[in-house]
């Protein structure tokens, strides 16, 4: 374990950043690019993900443990967030026979 | 220092993967695989008990209800809803379009470029327990309560409706 820690030593806070920047962007991708909503809401749990990691990096250069803690309540955040997410697609899939988002469109009237 | 980058390149190529395969199945695979890497950033980071946490509600839980709601609907390649490549183009131009704002505004700012050391011991379970039960009491509490109204949200959610005889 003490190997792994120090081999962290020479990793910039920036370069935490922009890895962070790049997974969040493939997340945002994944919501345009696709129809599926079940893809849709794992690309969210991609944004979430790098979001968190990046909470955790800075606590970690801070030395605090409230970002880890928010980390914590972001990852309950989400499980709910599934639960009822996917609840509503199985829902949805009942009715419609789809899981295109598009097929939700009709919920505008 | 070089597993960082190694785990970082892993960890988008399978994210890209994630949202570039055709088969819904394979998706969440690729995106377990994801978050395993992400698990292993924490533990570079020292945070055993984000570490902890992320192998086993992440990869544990949530994916598994993934898996479990795509096989449920027995979706496929054939089912899956593509758009057209113009729509995809443009999407990808956008997401490109927020990578580089960000990529400049890290690179206007200069966030310093100091190190991170993963060698401080906020990470570990016993510290974070007592800043969780201490100062973020009422807000760990609210969680559990959210918690349930989802599990008794989803449940109602999905149950099949029963018919109703004479009203």
């Amino acid at each position: 374990m003490d190997n792994i820690v120090q081999n962290l030593q020479g990793i910039p806070l920036n370069h935490y950043l922009i890895f962070c920047s790049v997974i969040f962007s493939i997340g945002v991708i994944g919501v345009l690019i696709r129809r599926n909503v079940i893809i849709i809401m794992m690309s969210i749990e991609l944004m979430l993900n790098s979001v968190n990691l990046l909470l955790a990096a800075f606590s970690a250069y801070r030395g605090d443990a409230s970002g880890q803690v928010f980390v914590f309540f972001v990852m309950a955040l989400a499980a709910a967030e599934v639960a009822v997410g996917l609840a509503i697609v199985i829902m949805v899939y009942r009715n419609t026979k789809s899981v295109d988002i598009e097929s939700l469109s009709k919920l505008r009237w | 220092m070089s597993i960082f980058y190694f785990v970082a390149f892993l960890s988008i190529f399978f994210a890209l993967m994630t949202i570039f395969t055709k088969n819904p199945v394979h998706s969440v695979l690729y995106l377990v695989i994801t978050f395993f890497t992400f698990t292993i950033h924490y533990i570079l980071l020292n945070a055993q008990f984000l570490a902890v946490v992320n192998f086993i509600v992440y990869m544990g839980a949530i994916m598994v209800l993934f898996l479990f709601v795509l096989m449920l609907l027995n979706l496929n390649k054939d089912t899956e809803p593509m758009k057209s490549h113009l729509i995809k183009f443009m999407g990808a131009i956008a997401g490109m379009c927020l990578l580089a704002t960000l990529l400049g505004a890290f690179h206007v700012i200069e966030a310093n470029n100091e190190f991170v050391t993963g060698n401080t011991d906020v990470g570990l379970v016993k510290n974070l327990g007592k800043v969780l039960f201490d100062e973020f009491l009422l807000p760990f509490e609210l969680s559990s309560i959210l918690l349930l109204t989802a599990m008794v949200g989803a449940i109602l959610l999905a149950k099949k409706e029963t018919k109703e005889v004479n009203g």
